[in-house]
């Protein structure tokens, strides 16, 4: 009885003509000490790919999950029919933006490593991702994002201060030091309290856009979340919501090739992209190179209009490149190789943005900088002005009772019970 | 009556709990236009108990609709309607299906006003059948109170009467805090004795199923006594209270008897100011044993009573199993282990 079905495994196989079956384990083509090598991507020229009508039926649209839509050319020129045609102010407002994510994010870095704080997470490499989108939303449509999309934020003029009050946890945190830092909430920016879960921003994005339509309201929803937490539950769960009520909402894959030390293969990205899983759910399926802020801005643009006309959602595939670690916790130089992002053939966000913006003459070199001086020093002025409010652990907090409020709207019995003991605690211990 | 009841009882209809659960419903979508009602079924059909029928037609498909199969997404979904400014009344079809959604409620319901310190609330009540006592098997019988007590940020109430559930339901849409709201299945259209092999029972005559037509809300984390009495407490909510009121009656024993209504937050004055009285504290639930709200129950009696109790703190609960299907009525805690569980605690 040690085959009771006859699965051959016992006895070697033994009598059984079937090749034996394999398990497949994806492996990332380079590792530590290998040599980086991306020329197995398949790279459309600037220009190239296709400008389907807003209105377009998804089915009518489906190699559009395949192509990769590139508005900057490698001279820092914008081509092709997503070239957005924007305006100098809006340009230079994207640059800088952009060049200010990446000030913020050097100095909150070099904070945490300081001891300042507990965590941080980077975008470098990915800064057009969140700025390219949140320049070509309305400001008061609704962004459900995830942990690396502080450009939205920053987009959006929010305070840098506050973020950083936030990242300190100190007596200036509007959160009251009870999220890791970086999980921002920022209601009056149109920006959702981040969850250190992942995806479950997605059906709460449709979901904010089916109550948007169902009111007859004009705003649009928008959310991010990974390449590799697209396995997720939730994102199956809020695609198929978002198609069944054609809901207003952008639905944003943030593909930056590595989800921790997992490459994007054990999220499904060596059979297809991810734009394409738009496609069995009859949503619209856009991959963008997530490099180029006018691609960005454009496709972001596309599937802004499209859910304003009630055509229905937009998913759309950002393919870009996670340039640092996971976060501060993570050491990528354990798990992949360094030279991948020398190699990353779609280049960096704002050298593509700036050469382009030099390249029809309303920028040049000086001026670049000159603004990355005055952004460093902006930064680093903020930073002074939140430390004056508390470093992580050093007492600046809020006060310790302040942890029993916000669980209820009404503190109930039992929480203010467990507050008075925590107190008579401390004070019968004479702390 | 609490003073906590708006309406008095002098215009009633009679109802079971699902039209109470209904009334409920239709009283505030009339009453306040961000109600949303979604759910598997719960549109054109009205639901597969029934609760939310007619709905749609009143009220329209954009406050009422049927959603895809996936627990996850319509929790999810709620979450973002209610952060929109909307207050959803999502349904679960069975309390068994409710496991998918686990992470977008404790995580994500429960946390999202202390994560953002109030600037994102998610005040959404998630109705949805409970218990066993239906021939259900174990996914359609399972009472998970205990998992959603044990989330901080979650309000847990459970009706026992059709007029609870209707006052208890108003209370809980009202509530700006998501509020889990389980309902006792097996009494949806009648009160049961626990005698399964009886013939089943309506609500008619019951003076609990006169219900108020209009609008009335009972306060959450307020017991109702459901029989004063010297001789023991019995704690109990659900389908629990009419097994237990039933065993009572025919021992003949003065046994008060406290419908908890709400778990979450619990009436902690009610449970302490009955078994200083008594003595002596029984209770009953379906829910398995091991970590039920039950030891929960008992914790608290033992912290605050103890120097008032004249015997150990009894426990009758579902088993350690898996609901059993044909196993059913071997499985429910019924009035034989009530019976048992009284006799020992009297004789100390």
């Amino acid at each position: 009885m040690s085959d009771p079905i006859g699965t051959g495994a016992e006895e070697g196989r033994a009598g059984r003509n079937l090749p034996p079956l394999r398990l497949h384990v994806p492996e990332p083509p380079a590792r530590p000490g290998d040599e980086a090598d991306f020329s197995y991507f398949d790279i459309p020229p600037a220009g190239a790919a296709p400008r389907p009508d807003e209105a377009a039926q998804p089915g009518e649209m489906r190699d559009m999950a395949y192509g990769l839509i590139r508005v900057l050319d490698d001279e820092g020129a914008a081509v092709g029919a997503w070239n957005p045609g924007l305006p100098p102010e809006t340009l230079l407002r994207m640059l800088r933006a952009m060049a200010l994510t990446r000030a913020f994010d050097g100095r909150m870095f070099r904070a945490q490593r300081q001891g300042k704080t507990s965590f941080y997470m980077k975008s470098t490499g990915e800064e057009a991702v969140s700025i390219g989108a949140a320049l070509a939303l309305a400001r008061d449509d609704m962004c459900f994002p995830s942990y690396r999309q502080q450009g939205i934020l920053i987009a959006r003029d929010w305070p840098i201060v506050d973020m950083m009050n936030q990242i300190y946890s100190n007596k200036g945190d509007r959160m009251k030091g009870r999220q890791l830092p970086i999980m921002y909430s920022a209601r009056e920016a149109g920006f959702f309290s981040i969850s250190g879960n992942l995806t479950t921003q997605y059906p709460q994005a449709v979901g904010w856009a089916m109550a948007s339509a169902a009111k007859g309201d004009t705003r649009i929803a928008a959310t991010w979340c990974g390449e590799g937490s697209t396995a997720e539950g939730d994102f199956h769960s809020a695609c198929t919501f978002a198609s069944v009520y054609r809901a207003p909402v952008i639905l944003n894959v943030v593909n930056n090739q590595w989800a921790i030390s997992s490459f994007s293969g054990f999220a499904g990205a060596e059979a297809t992209t991810f734009a394409a899983r738009a496609i069995g759910y009859g949503i619209a399926g856009l991959r963008v190179d997530g490099n180029d802020a006018l691609a960005v801005y454009a496709a972001t643009r596309w599937a802004a209009d499209r859910a304003r006309a009630n055509a229905g959602p937009t998913l759309i595939e950002h393919f870009t490149y996670r340039v640092e670690g996971h976060s501060t916790s993570d050491d990528p130089s354990a798990y992949r190789s360094a030279e991948e992002s020398s190699k990353w053939p779609l280049g960096d966000p704002i050298a593509r943005l700036k050469q382009h913006c030099i390249a029809i003459g309303i920028w040049d070199e000086e001026r670049h900088a000159a603004m990355d001086k005055e952004l460093a020093e902006m930064v680093r002025d903020a930073a002074r002005e939140a430390e004056k409010n508390g470093i992580l652990g050093h007492g600046l907090h809020h006060p310790m009772e302040s942890m029993f409020e916000d669980v209820f709207e009404e503190m109930p019995w039992h929480l203010k019970e467990q507050q008075q003991q925590m107190l008579d605690e401390w004070k019968a211990a004479g702390l | 009556m609490a003073d906590d009841v708006i309406e008095t009882r002098t215009q009633t209809t009679q109802m079971t709990m699902i039209q109470a659960i209904n009334s409920a419903l239709d009283v505030m979508m009339e009453r306040d236009p961000d109600v949303v009602v979604m759910g598997e079924d719960v549109g054109f059909f009205g639901g597969v108990f029934r609760a939310t029928a007619g709905l749609q037609q009143k009220y329209g498909k954009n406050r009422v609709f049927d959603t895809p199969i996936t627990e996850c997404g319509i929790i999810g979904v709620a979450v973002g309607m209610g952060a929109y400014g909307l207050r959803p009344v999502p349904e679960i079809q069975f309390a068994d299906y409710i496991y998918p959604a686990l992470d977008q409620l404790v995580s994500e319901a429960a946390r999202l006003r202390y994560r953002s310190a109030g600037e994102f609330i998610a005040p959404m009540t998630v109705r949805s059948p409970f218990g066993g006592g239906i021939f259900g098997g174990q996914t359609h019988s399972q009472s998970p109170e205990g998992i959603f007590t044990h989330v901080s940020g979650v309000k847990t109430v459970i009706p026992s009467t059709p007029y609870d559930a209707k006052g208890l339901l108003i209370a809980a849409i009202e509530d700006n805090d998501p509020v889990i709201f389980f309902e006792p299945k097996r009494i949806y259209n009648g009160p049961f004795d626990g005698h399964y092999d009886t013939p089943a029972r309506s609500w008619a005559g019951h003076p609990e199923a006169q219900v108020p037509a209009g609008y009335y809300r009972i306060e959450l984390g307020k017991a109702r006594i459901v029989r004063p009495g010297e001789a023991l407490t019995i704690l109990c909510y659900g389908t629990m209270v009419h097994v237990v009121e039933n065993t009572v009656a025919k021992l003949g024993i003065d046994a008060e008897i406290v419908d908890l209504r709400t778990l979450v937050p619990l009436d902690i004055k009610a449970i302490e100011g009955s078994v200083r009285k008594t003595g002596r504290c029984l209770i009953v639930h379906e829910a398995t044993r091991t970590s039920g709200f039950g030891a929960e129950l008992s914790a608290l009696v033992q912290e605050r009573c103890f120097y008032h109790l004249e015997a150990p703190v009894e426990r009758v609960t579902g088993f350690d199993t898996p609901y059993p299907h044909s196993l059913e009525w071997a499985y429910f805690p019924g009035p034989v282990r009530i019976r048992e569980a009284i006799t020992k605690i009297m004789k100390d």
